[in-house]
């Protein structure tokens, strides 16, 4: 079975992030650039299966050139091809256009049934891309999923939201988007770090992928962001002194936040 | 990921590319598989799983320290197992081997580069694959195709461990006295006898087998260390399949009792006691490497890199001291600042202070001036191994020589230095368990002693290295010194003047080398060999720093003033203090062979 893992560069956490104050879009040279964690879980899903049962695991990303680097670094993890998708046309494009490019280029992996995702980029945090995408390619969608099983052509999955568990069970073709808790991603291996340097990576424009300049980009985005602010730094809180009562105060202080 | 505490990546690519260039290896046929990507993927690997995997359990397998259960096996903290699976599964044990053996071909240099990661995180874990390496280099070097299929594979697959076995309790700095025998058996094995000591992961469960590399001497040899072999002694004999079988006639005596390094066990080992009996008979079973009687010159051929080893673990410990003590620093406030003393003013950051900056400079130009040295002698092995002309090669081999015992001694004393400095600006907090900075002392304190002592390293520098060949050695260090200074010499400002400081120094090195060895009495050349290394090794370190200074020139930015700050101080604190060493050597001083041992 043939996977696609959408994989993204994501600004690293620990950096101060900061959006540019001309467009509101991320200002990518003030921060270092990593595979987003939650797209590793991804690759090593989509590895743990092609182990399994073989196939071909093809990762995709939209992004600038230096995106290469987390392309690198899940070809060394074991992906076997990557598709990479660069061009400045793509800068400030919203989720719905984001969504629509990579259920394209999804469509350009020959014999593509399912795809996996993180279920939200660190730096973005829409979390509604893998949804989208399975909208538009007409496929099932199983999400935020923290179990993911392959047998023949089901897929059946648990589904982890705030609200509780949802066993979920689907047929090929299908988009997934896993949550932290779905594996443990493995190291890349030394020989995997060499075998990648040969692996293909076919990196396109837009008008290479067949899609117009005028679905994308900033102009034609859905959404805009009109404003931002940093936020507020910590205030210092509230001490509290424990002469004997102190556990009595900490309750009363999670009751009044509607805590408990 | 945060700013690591363990190592800086900042500082490895400064001196990996922008002093050694090292993406230059690759335009040579056996590297050429490798790339700057594929450098830095690895260095990142090893950053991750030294963060993940060896920090993690440092603190634990130094609180709980190896011992013998029940059942006379040993007992490590698990973790242990799962980090060194976690590296031989990324391939790491691998990764400067040739690729017929499974292995990645890695510069040297680089490999170096990604282990201190490792050394720095936890030296105690790191150790079983380090001496594994050393082990398997080896018997690449020295063992015949039969004993590198048999031992090496598994090794490199981290199925086996290696040990190397040279002490023994009445025999540490002097080898000559090593006692274990080896008797030749008709179908071409041996049978060992004796008792080793220190050995580093000498018994543990860690691996399918454990091979033991055996200094021992074969009965009716030449005396001393002329009549001294090498054995590969395995803990399990193998079956026909190549899997661990028979038990050998080698056992656990008891566990040594250490300082630091407490994650690694080091085991006396009695050899040939008859506990197992193998083929039926008592007598541990040993394999010969290469030919009798050259056990220690085969050792030495491998000494070079091991000490460089040593020393860049000295420098992994200092270095990550020296991140942690930056970090308390400024983040610990005490004190305000002279002249501002209102108790009103809020109080500053130890980082304010100008003795907290001499004791993170002088911890700086130490660690980072270790860590220049070894990765440039390891990329003296590099060029010795595969530099284009036979000269290039004969070139680097013979700078390596002259350099390695400075390489090994230098951060083992300053790196060590470093971390007492680092306990130091932590104040009472450092001297407790409560901080890292504590084990890190306790575990540098080992790297004077092993792989030769400092004392033994000075005979080696005084006694051998700067004289072999009629001082071939000394002058290509002079020379290679030289062509440093003329560059630095052409930009004026500080690089000159540090340029034309150091000219000074090397020129008085070259001169008491003459002086001591021109008595034509070794005892008295030899009596005060300890300050004459310890000078060259200030020496040698000034001049990575003056190196490093060349590579910093015309950047700008807090990275390269910081370097330009530590060149500085060395120059300025650290390089006069070998004006009165070498006035004391010049001055032939017998204090030494003259206070005899009833003074005392
Ligand atoms: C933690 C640890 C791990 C070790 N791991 C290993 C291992 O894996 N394999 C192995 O084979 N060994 C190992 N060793 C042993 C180590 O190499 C020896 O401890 C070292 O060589 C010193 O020998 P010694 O302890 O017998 O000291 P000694 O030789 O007794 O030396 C004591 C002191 O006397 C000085 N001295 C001795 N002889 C002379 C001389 N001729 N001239 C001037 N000064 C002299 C020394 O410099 C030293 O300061 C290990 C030791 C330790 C502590
Ligand atoms: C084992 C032990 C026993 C002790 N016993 C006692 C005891 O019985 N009674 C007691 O009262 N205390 C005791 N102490 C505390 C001891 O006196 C303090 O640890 C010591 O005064 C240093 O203070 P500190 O640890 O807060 O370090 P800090 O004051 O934080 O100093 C940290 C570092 O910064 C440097 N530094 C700080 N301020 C300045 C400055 N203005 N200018 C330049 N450098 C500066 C220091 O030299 C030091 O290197 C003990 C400590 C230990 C470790």
């Amino acid at each position: 079975m043939n996977i696609v893992v959408l994989v993204k560069q994501v600004p690293d956490t620990w950096s101060e992030r900061k959006l540019t104050d001309a467009d509101h879009t991320l200002d990518r040279d003030s921060a270092d650039a990593v595979l987003d964690e939650i797209n590793e879980r991804a690759v090593e899903e989509a590895l743990l299966i092609k182990e399994a049962q073989g196939g071909e695991v093809t990762v995709i990303t939209m992004g600038p050139d230096r995106a290469t680097d987390a392309i690198r670094k899940a070809l060394s993890m074991g992906a076997d091809k990557a598709v990479h998708l660069s061009d400045p046309a793509l800068h400030g494009s919203c989720a719905v256009q984001t969504a629509k490019v990579l259920a394209t280029l999804v469509g350009t992996v020959e014999g593509a049934e399912l795809v996996i995702a993180g279920n939200e980029s660190t730096d973005g945090r829409a979390g509604a891309v893998p949804a989208m995408i399975a909208e538009i390619l007409g496929w099932a969608q199983l999400t935020q999923v923290r179990k993911l099983e392959v047998d023949g052509t089901t897929v059946r999955a648990e589904r982890e939201t705030d609200t509780g568990i949802a066993n979920l069970e689907a047929s090929l073709p299908a988009v997934v988007s896993v949550n932290e808790k779905i594996n443990e991603p493995r190291y890349p291996s030394f020989k995997g770090i060499m075998a990648a340097k040969k692996k293909p990576v076919s990196t396109l424009t837009i008008a290479d992928a067949g899609i117009d300049a005028s679905e994308v980009g900033l102009a034609n985005a859905t959404t805009t962001v009109l404003e931002a602010a940093p936020k507020p730094p910590r205030t210092a809180g509230q001490r509290v002194e424990d002469d004997g009562t102190g556990g009595t105060k900490v309750a009363e202080f999670l009751v009044g936040q509607k805590l408990i | 990921m945060p700013a690591s505490l363990i190592m800086s990546r900042r500082d490895l690519d400064f001196l990996l590319h922008e002093w050694l260039d090292v993406v230059s290896l690759t335009s040579r046929p056996y590297y050429a598989e490798h790339s700057r990507e594929t450098f830095d993927a690895v260095l990142d690997l090893a950053e991750q799983m030294a963060t993940k995997h060896f920090a993690t359990h440092n603190r634990r397998a130094d609180a709980h320290e190896p011992h013998v259960g029940p059942d006379g096996r040993v007992v490590l903290v698990p973790e242990v197992a799962a980090a060194l699976e976690a590296f031989t599964g990324a391939g790491l044990l691998a990764s400067d081997f040739d690729e017929d053996l499974g292995g990645m071909q890695l510069p040297a240099v680089v490999s170096r580069a990604l282990h201190v990661w490792f050394q720095a995180a936890n030296v105690g874990t790191s150790s079983y694959p380090f001496l594994t390496m050393a082990n398997a280099r080896l018997l690449v070097a020295h063992g015949s195709p039969e004993l590198v299929d048999t031992w090496v594979r598994p090794m490199v697959r981290g199925r086996f461990f290696g040990t190397m076995c040279l002490s023994e309790p009445q025999a540490g700095s002097s080898l000559a006295d090593i006692t274990t025998r080896a008797e030749p058996r008709a179908d071409g094995t041996y049978r060992l006898t004796g008792n080793k000591t220190w050995i580093s992961g000498g018994d543990h469960e860690l691996s399918e087998n454990i091979v033991h590399l055996v200094l021992a001497k074969v009965p009716g040899g030449p005396p001393g260390v002329k009549g001294i072999s090498l054995f590969v002694v395995p803990k399990f004999l193998l079956d026909e399949n190549g899997d661990p079988g028979e038990r050998n006639d080698v056992v656990l005596a008891g566990l040594n009792h250490k300082m630091g390094y407490r994650g690694t066990t080091n085991a006396l080992l009695n050899f040939g006691e008859g506990v197992h009996r193998p083929g039926g008979q008592a007598g541990a079973v040993g394999f010969l490497v290469g030919e009798e009687n050259q056990g220690l010159a085969q050792m030495f051929h491998m000494m070079n890199e091991a000490r460089v080893g040593v020393g860049l673990g000295a420098t992994a410990l200092g270095y990550t001291g020296h991140l942690h003590s930056v970090q308390y620093a400024r983040t610990r406030v005490q004190g305000r600042p002279i002249g501002a003393k209102d108790p009103a003013t809020p109080q500053v950051p130890l980082i304010e202070h100008p003795d907290v900056r001499r004791m993170l400079l002088a911890q700086k130009s130490y660690v980072e001036g270790g860590l220049a040295l070894g990765l440039y002698c390891a990329k003296l092995g590099d060029d010795q191994r595969t530099a284009a002309t036979p000269e290039e090669r004969a070139a680097a081999g013979l700078l390596l020589d002259v350099l390695t015992p400075v390489a090994k001694s230098w951060p083992s004393q300053w790196c060590l230095e470093a971390n007492s400095l680092a306990i130091q600006v932590h104040g009472g907090y450092g001297y407790t368990r409560d901080h890292d900075v504590e084990q890190m002392y306790r575990d540098n304190r080992l790297n004077p002693i092993h792989e030769g002592t400092h004392g033994i390293q000075a005979l080696d520098l005084l006694g051998r290295k700067v004289v072999m060949r009629d001082g071939a050695g000394l002058r290509l260090l002079l020379d290679t010194v030289a062509a440093t200074t003329a560059r630095a010499a052409a930009l004026d400002g500080e690089p000159a003047e540090f340029a034309a400081r150091l000219d000074a120094v090397f020129a008085r090195i070259g001169a008491t080398t003459r002086r001591l060895h021109g008595t034509g009495d070794p005892r008295l050349a030899l009596a005060n060999a300890t300050p004459y290394l310890e000078a060259v090794g200030h020496a040698v370190v000034a001049w990575t720093w003056l190196e490093q200074l060349l590579a910093a020139h015309g950047r700008t930015g807090a990275f390269y003033e910081g370097k330009r700050a530590a060149a500085r101080y060395f120059f300025r604190w650290e390089l006069p203090g070998t004006g009165p060493q070498l006035d004391l050597l010049d001055s032939l001083d017998t204090t030494l062979l003259d206070a005899a041992p009833e003074v005392f």
